[in-house]
């Protein structure tokens, strides 16, 4: 009988797939995808990423059938949401704490691509990808971040719109033609809800085609050398499956834990206030993940050069693949980027810092430092110390440093797991 | 490459966090006992029943509570004819006009949202020397420091320092933003008579009140940390089991 059935099945499954291949596709893509066997934890990252963003699409699709896009109503409704929805609560602070995990999990992911390397020769275009998929979810996040109408959502969508002010002779205009009126309003609102819809399923389309450019060479290892046979590889499943779901219930735990005990430690009060065009905020402050580019902003005197240097803080990002000039890809066998890197972490966690507190005295002057820093380590260091560098051997093979590494015997490289 | 990435993180959330940045010049805020800090906090309902009371007595000759219906205050204890009974000796003016077109005062139903002491913003300010009492409803939320600062506030009133130019009809406040204040002190010994026998000090008063406020503010406190609870739990016992076949699956291949 279930012999039968399962024939049944197959059978259909096999008609399907001569005409739309499929089941196929996914078989080859996701089963025997042959992937550096050497992956550390550090690549878990790229599909937590791709998890969060369906959770982001899942709960935000959710929220979106009780918001009310209206100036005068969308804080309410917000906190209808959060007091009348069943388990509305729990759909918004996962969205909300969502929205920063999700930045979390793509600031490590693009910190992992630049120490080791995987931007390089030929993965370009993956990591352009992934720079476009930033971009999106900045503006994503941006947009999303107005929707409750608070203080801070209202003071925010001024601040940064007004950035286009900055354009010499359009500029006003452009903000106007942003704003859909003369000031930041209803108009605004309700094209900033509408793009905030869209854009996540721009993202994933991204996404789609950053998995196509993946796939093209497969992952990028610790050692960053290149795949030479099945004996440097082991496939998608069960290896990676496996691996990739304990880092994801890892994950879940840090997640849960802000979205059922600290719901509001990484967003501001003032967001808690309805917004009013009177008043503004003491401080306005970015949520955490925008910090580093706001204090690049405000660390330039000029307003336009300031906008230029904040953009291009991120634009230079494309760059990368060029600007990099050694032909190594990890910095374990590149004695001086291997430390040169975490300057620039702590470079970037140093803006963050200034971001967050009010421009005076000591914040100035680190912000102004850290600025020059981050345009110094990718435009002079990072072609420089290509150049200068003396880098270690690299080893023959993935599978010949695996096997010195733990000393253990290669047991069926690339075979599927035997059963006992 | 594991252990400086993760400290790395760690600063990069405490030095990122806005919590971090603090205003000059206020003292720190002393931090409350509550019922409801940590994972297992729940309402201390007595509280938010005296707190509840202190709300109506005092705070609410000025400050609306917005978010809130009467049907909410089953959440802080009372029964549905508790509810009803409270609601009743409120008068609000129906939604819709009656059969003659006329709009029409009748008694609150437990439906109706708590109605407030002014009809709109400017009538508040007239009354109130142009200073706009807040909505408590959200106050806790709504300000750095949540609990800890309005419990600050309603207990933070002091003469000011020789030299400190208080403006004509403001408070000296220690722990507001500037420390001139036009709230006059609020609380004051026995400002209510608790019907437990609790003996209504000040810092009793705001302590139960800012109780009230905070369930206002999150009424979902409790279902969240039980909620919680599970989830982490259930999400340990995955990680494990997950882990274990990681660790059987990867035997072969090391």
């Amino acid at each position: 009988m279930a012999q039968t059935s399962l024939s049944a099945t197959s059978r259909i499954i096999r008609w399907i797939d001569y005409r739309l291949p499929f089941v196929a596709m996914l078989q080859h893509e996701l089963y025997e995808y042959p992937t550096p066997r050497n992956l550390s934890y550090w690549w878990n990252f790229g599909s937590l990423s791709g998890i969060m963003l369906v959770v982001m699409i899942v709960t935000g699709i959710f929220l979106a059938m009780q918001y009310t896009p209206h100036a005068s109503l969308a804080f309410d409704s917000v906190e209808r949401i959060m007091r009348d929805v069943d388990y509305g609560w729990m759909l918004r602070y996962a969205h909300m704490n969502g929205a920063s995990m999700f930045f979390a999990l793509l600031y490590i992911h693009m910190f992992r691509g630049l120490y080791y390397g995987s931007y390089k020769q030929p993965r370009e275009l993956l990591w352009i990808l992934g720079v476009i998929i930033l971009i999106l979810a900045i503006m994503t996040a941006f947009m999303g971040y107005v929707l409750p109408w608070g203080q801070m959502s209202y003071w925010a969508a001024t601040v940064i719109t007004n950035l286009f002010s900055a354009i010499p002779l359009i500029g006003q205009s452009i903000v106007t033609f942003l704003w859909g009126g003369f000031t930041v309003g209803n108009p605004t609102l309700n094209r900033f809800y509408a793009l905030h819809y869209l854009l996540p399923f721009v993202i994933l389309a991204v996404v789609l085609l950053h998995l196509i450019a993946l796939h093209r060479f497969g992952s990028n290892n610790p050692l960053g050398i290149e795949m030479k046979g099945p004996q440097d590889t082991l496939p998608f499943h069960p290896y990676f499956t496996i691996k990739d779901l304990f880092g994801l219930a890892v994950f879940l735990l840090i997640y849960s834990f802000f979205v059922f005990y600290a719901p509001n430690f990484l967003g501001s009060s003032d967001n808690y206030i309805p917004a009013n065009p009177m008043q503004t905020p003491n401080h306005i402050v970015p949520e955490w993940y925008l910090l580093p580019y706001y204090a690049i902003l405000r660390s330039v005197p000029n307003k336009l050069l300031g906008v230029i240097m904040a953009f291009g803080s991120i634009f230079l990002l494309f760059l990368v693949p060029w600007l990099d000039s050694s032909p190594v890809r990890s910095a374990r066998f590149r004695p001086v980027y291997k430390w040169v890197f975490w300057l620039l972490v702590i470079d970037v966690i140093a803006l963050g810092w200034v971001g967050a507190n009010p421009p005076e005295g000591l914040v100035v002057m680190v912000g102004q430092i850290a600025t020059l820093y981050y345009f110094v380590h990718f435009l002079i260091l990072f072609p420089v110390i290509g150049r200068l560098e003396r880098p270690k051997p690299l080893p023959a093979s993935i599978a010949t440093a695996v096997l010195q590494g733990s000393g253990a015997r290669l047991g069926g490289a690339g075979a599927p797991l035997a059963k006992s | 490459m594991l252990k400086p990435f993760l400290a790395a993180l760690a600063l990069l959330v405490l030095a990122l966090s806005p919590h971090a940045a603090c205003a000059q010049e206020t003292p720190p805020l002393p931090h409350q006992q509550w019922s409801f800090d940590g994972i297992f906090g729940t309402y201390d309902r007595a509280a938010e029943q005296r707190g509840f009371q202190v709300y109506k007595e005092v705070c609410s000759t000025c400050h609306p509570v917005k978010h809130l219906y009467f049907r909410d205050l089953t959440d802080i204890g009372y029964t549905e004819d508790e509810v009803k009974a409270i609601a009743s000796t409120y008068q609000v003016t129906d939604e819709q006009p009656n059969d003659e077109g006329q709009m029409f005062q009748r008694p609150a139903r437990p439906s109706d949202p708590i109605p407030g002491p002014f009809p709109n913003d400017q009538a508040a300010r007239a009354a109130n020397n142009g200073a706009l009492p807040p909505d408590l409803s959200m106050i806790v939320k709504a300000r750095e420091g949540g609990p800890d600062y309005v419990f600050g506030i309603l207990t933070g009133y002091k003469d000011p320092p020789p030299g400190f130019n208080l403006l004509s009809g403001m408070y000296y406040n220690e722990y507001f933003p500037g420390h001139q204040i036009a709230m006059p002190p609020p609380l004051s010994d026995n400002a209510v008579t608790y019907a437990d026998g609790t003996s209504a000090t000040v810092p009793q008063m705001a302590h139960d009140v800012v109780t009230f406020l905070t369930w206002a503010a999150e009424p979902n406190l409790e279902p969240r940390h039980r909620t919680g609870f599970k989830v982490m739990l259930f999400l340990i016992i995955m990680a494990g089991i997950f882990y274990a076949a990681k660790r059987k699956i990867w035997a072969t291949a090391h």
